[in-house]
């Protein structure tokens, strides 16, 4: 039950946000701190009472589950269930909630209930999409997403918002329609060799395809992931949406919303076609690299603050397509702890350059600079982010980078030499940021607040989780580790057959 | 005694359009009219029911009134309701008598049914007259104002012609095969009794060709935009669901009853207009800027999504197909229903800017647009998403990879214009704008809307049982 009710409060939440504005602007804020705080309490309970945490092994990994009735007519059930691996990334988003809430405190000033309202039911959207083990509904939340994110786009986003909604919205849907088709393609195969038309992800795991049939469904499948990750050449819509949304946008955007994508490919892009992502991991790791290279080259060329933190994802999750069809225990464990690790320092960052846009009202890096004496506070925190992207040891991001890095090396030696190259251009990429916008005189005499309080709370408790995982990463693994190796072993039985 | 049972909704339907006539005649008030509008089509609804327990029941050799053909005259008296709902407020502007509308939207209503219950020619033919004649008088209904009568005047010139394409194809189809019956050409075909394919099909070409003009596919399509444009909004609604739906319905056991998956030129042809009616009604939409143009081209591109159901057959295919046209009535009803709500008859609000920031003055009506448009453009939450799965399960049981894809590419350009109407919606307003609203919503309206929103969400959420039932009405077509 818990599972619905983490939807339910959201949903709720959300209606409950935007009615709220008439009586005060204050109490959207609040609703939505309330729902999305009450959320992380009861997957963080669910987590804290489990009695020996995560030594289950194998498909004894989910800890709860709720399968309904839905559409019978299609065998479409409404099947929610919470593994270690959701675990994590459901904390994920709605401590990023959180964090997006506070990010727009001051920054959305029109229409905050409604602002609310789409951040909540992003937010369903999301949770629904890590917890669905129905293919429909994982499509029907998929797509659920979509709607409220164009909103925050479009309506609280800077001065090109519109062409990158429309961007946005039309890479992700039309790749969207794809994962549909390709769902379908497979449910309908299924059905043809055994006679039962079901959605459920269990009974599509064991699916007999023929390698044609298999490879153009995980086409389907990949490419709407790729598209979500983003991997390099479907990556377009990604700088755009990113630099315009406002704050909390970004901070929803990248920390969260590309984390359904790599989790898309883990939970079902490999285990549904073991024997094709096989064949094409080469290719695909490839993509990864390229995506590693390009996406830190490319940062490094950026003026604007929010272009250039956009273009650091498209490298730091080419990490994760790298780890992820590394396929092995190191590099998946790799792979979560990049996708948690990248989720909350991208987020810092874009609260930063949020921070920096709101007083400075510009994101052009050649017209920032001298930070360091006017705003102590919000200067140390960016250069701790700015450090901790680039992949300091002892904090979060490089505990991902190195697992992946060290599991690629077991399956592609020179893979993992290129993306190792990546490690260094990232330096180069941060360390221009926090010169540019830190250090130098400052271009004109204005007036400057540093960071709340509240700020401060916000940062603080992003920067302890930062170190905790960088520095005693273990309960992630054991949290993640049943769910991974329940994964794998999927892929081990069938790809042995073909 | 079971013909008359049967035949209750189109005797209650008659009587009723006479009465109003009769009404209307003795004491004019607009009220009343509705009034008098209402109680047949809510009686006539009631007489479904009655009728279904008699079915199938076949009224040699005109009418056959199977569950299919009361689920879809259901469906048109519902249509026809709320249509009549919102054209209430919507005639108050009007600087004329508004209660012949009443009696010319009944008698439409009752001409649509008969398509659906049509198993001949001849019925067929007679259904459709009605409907259309119905038509062209409620397209120039406000005659004062040229550009109504101009639409007017363009389906009833288009129209005429199509009906003589059609009476063409019927006359061939006569020579060949001597009868007028949709049950007994198969059994014909079937038997051998043909001498030669080609006069059968050239004259399926023209019934097909006739209808399409209706139904508006391309390349029959040009009239659409120009009569959307120019028509009043509730008529557009009632011509936009009602009589394509009933077209359509009609086509599809006609399809159905000549076995039309076994005439590979027929399928061919349907193949080549979905693909062009979505291609062209999405690509045109793109580059218009007035909403009911948009509307009336992705009015083309839906009846092509239809029609690849259509070629995609079997039981499957026929289930999309009604399932759709349910989602498409109230997505459409309730689009044209916020466009009827802001207008009268003196003012057609249809211009992009007109909706400019609406949601900031009118956050309700703006918010159930927004959702007719996503239904539209195939989001969850929505019915329009179900009924989207809908036809491409069909189409990917049938294996048609080519009109897949269409369809893909369809539905991303079809987002393009659905999102830039919904953004116009969310935009700050300027402040001339500000006044030319009216300043309460009328209630007839609101109360058509606030259902349809209703049903929007709750067939998108939960469309098991809307599904476990057209099944049913799906099994008796086949």
């Amino acid at each position: 039950m818990i599972l619905i009710w983490l939807l339910v409060i959201l949903i709720v939440g959300g209606v409950g946000a935007w009615y709220a504005e008439r009586r005060h602007p204050l109490w959207p804020r609040i609703i939505a701190l309330l729902a999305l705080g009450i959320n992380f309490l009861l997957v963080a309970t669910l987590w804290l009472s489990q009695g020996s945490p995560f030594a289950i092994a194998g498909q004894g990994a989910w800890l709860v589950e709720l399968d309904w009735p839905w559409i019978a007519h299609f065998g479409i059930r409404f099947h929610l269930a919470l593994d270690g691996l959701s675990l994590l990334l459901v904390l994920l988003g709605c401590f990023l909630g959180l964090m997006a809430v506070v990010a727009s405190w001051t920054e959305i000033q029109y229409r905050v209930g409604f602002f609310h309202f789409n951040l909540l039911w992003v937010l369903t959207g999301v949770l629904g999409v890590f917890m669905a083990l129905d293919l429909f509904l994982f499509f029907f939340f998929w797509e659920v997403m979509l709607v409220p994110m164009y909103f925050l786009i479009a309506i609280w986003g800077h001065e090109r918002r519109l062409p990158a909604a429309f961007k946005f919205f039309i890479f992700t849907h039309s790749s969207g329609l794809m994962l549909l088709v390709a769902i379908l393609v497979l449910v309908w195969t299924h059905y043809q060799h055994t006679g039962v038309l079901t959605f459920n992800y269990f009974d599509l795991l064991g699916a007999s395809l023929d390698p044609n049939t298999a490879f153009w469904i995980a086409l389907g499948f990949f490419i709407a992931f790729a598209v979500k990750l983003p991997a390099v050449p479907l990556h377009p819509w990604l700088p755009d949406a990113h630099t315009q949304a406002s704050t909390g946008g970004s901070v929803i955007l990248a920390g969260v919303l590309l984390k359904t994508g790599a989790y898309g490919l883990l939970r079902f892009v490999v285990p549904l076609f073991p024997a094709t992502a096989f064949d094409y991991s080469p290719v695909i790791m490839l993509l990864g690299v390229i995506g590693i290279l390009y996406g830190a080259v490319l940062a490094f060329a950026q003026q604007d603050v929010k272009r250039l933190i956009a273009y650091s994802s498209i490298s730091h999750m080419g990490f994760v397509l790298l780890g992820v069809f590394a396929w092995n225990p190191v590099a998946l464990q790799g792979a979560v702890m990049q996708m948690l690790a990248h989720g909350i320092s991208v987020a810092a960052l874009f609260m930063v350059a949020g921070a920096l846009q709101e007083r400075l009202h510009t994101r052009d890096m050649g017209r920032m600079g001298g930070l360091w004496s006017k705003a102590p506070r919000l200067a140390a925190i960016s250069l701790f982010f700015a450090v901790a992207a680039l992949g300091l040891p002892g904090l979060a991001n490089f505990m991902g980078e190195f697992l992946v890095l060290l599991g690629a090396y077991q399956v592609n030696i020179a893979f993992t030499a290129a993306a190792a190259l990546g490690l260094i251009l990232s330096v180069v990429y941060a360390l221009i940021m926090v010169q540019k916008t830190l250090h130098g005189e400052a271009e004109e005499q204005r007036r400057f607040a540093d960071f709340s309080t509240g700020d401060m709370v916000a940062m603080g408790a992003m920067i302890l989780i930062l170190f905790w995982l960088g520095l005693y990463p273990q309960p992630v693994f054991d949290m993640a580790h049943p769910a991974l190796e329940g994964l794998q072993q999927w892929v081990m039985e069938p790809s042995r057959q073909n | 005694m079971t013909d008359f049972i049967a035949l209750l909704p189109w005797l209650t339907l008659t009587l009723g359009s006479l009465t109003l006539t009769l009404v209307v005649a003795f004491y004019r008030q607009h009220r009343l009219a509705l009034v008098a509008t209402m109680i047949p089509l809510l009686l006539c609804l009631m007489m479904i029911p009655i009728a279904a327990g008699v079915t199938p029941h076949q009224l040699p050799p005109l009418l056959i009134i199977d569950q299919y053909a009361l689920f879809y005259t259901g469906l048109i008296l519902v249509a026809a309701l709320a249509v009549a709902l919102l054209a209430y407020s919507y005639l108050q502007g009007l600087e004329d008598q508004p209660e012949e509308f009443y009696m010319l939207l009944l008698l439409a209503t009752l001409g649509a049914t008969i398509l659906a219950a049509s198993n001949h020619f001849i019925s067929l033919f007679l259904g459709l007259e009605i409907l259309s004649v119905s038509l062209f008088a409620l397209l120039a209904y406000p005659r004062h104002l040229r550009p109504s009568l101009e639409a007017g005047v363009k389906y009833l010139i288009l129209s005429g012609a199509s009906s003589a394409v059609l009476l063409f194809g019927i006359a061939l189809i006569y020579a060949e095969l001597g009868t007028l019956e949709f049950g007994r050409l198969s059994a014909l075909l079937n038997h051998g009794e043909i001498s030669s394919n080609v006069f059968f099909l050239a004259g399926l070409a023209f019934i097909i060709g006739g209808l399409s003009f209706k139904l508006s596919w391309v390349p029959f399509h040009l009239w659409t935009p120009d009569v959307y444009q120019g028509a009043p909004a509730p008529v557009i609604a009632f011509l936009t669901t009602v009589s394509k739906g009933a077209v359509f319905a009609l086509l599809l056991r006609f399809f159905i009853q000549v076995e039309g998956g076994n005439h590979p030129p027929l399928t061919v042809m349907f193949s080549l207009i979905a693909l062009f009616s979505i291609l062209v009604g999405n690509l045109l939409a793109l580059l218009q800027n007035n909403i009911k143009r948009i509307l009336a081209y992705s009015s083309i591109a839906h009846l092509g999504y239809l029609l690849v159901a259509l070629v995609a057959s079997g039981s499957l295919g026929v289930e999309a197909i009604t399932f759709y046209w349910v989602v498409y009535f109230v997505t459409n009803l309730g689009a044209f229903g916020v466009v009827t709500v802001l207008s009268s008859p003196a003012q057609e609000k249809q211009n992009l800017e007109d909706y400019q920031g609406l949601f900031w003055r009118r956050p309700v009506l703006a918010g159930m647009f927004t959702f007719t448009l996503l239904s539209l453009a195939g989001i969850p939450l929505t019915a329009g998403f179900i009924g989207k799965f809908y036809i491409f399960t069909a189409s990917v049981e049938a294996a048609l990879w080519p009109l897949l894809l269409t369809l893909i590419i369809g539905s991303t350009l079809g987002l393009f214009y659905y999102l830039r109407i919904i953004i116009a919606l969310y935009r700050l307003p300027t402040a001339e704008i500000e006044r030319v609203y009216p300043s309460t919503l009328p209630l007839t309206g609101s109360l058509a809307l606030a259902l349809l929103a209703l049903l929007l969400v709750w067939w998108g959420v939960y469309p098991g049982p809307l599904m476990q039932f057209i099944q049913t009405v799906a099994m008796t077509l086949l």
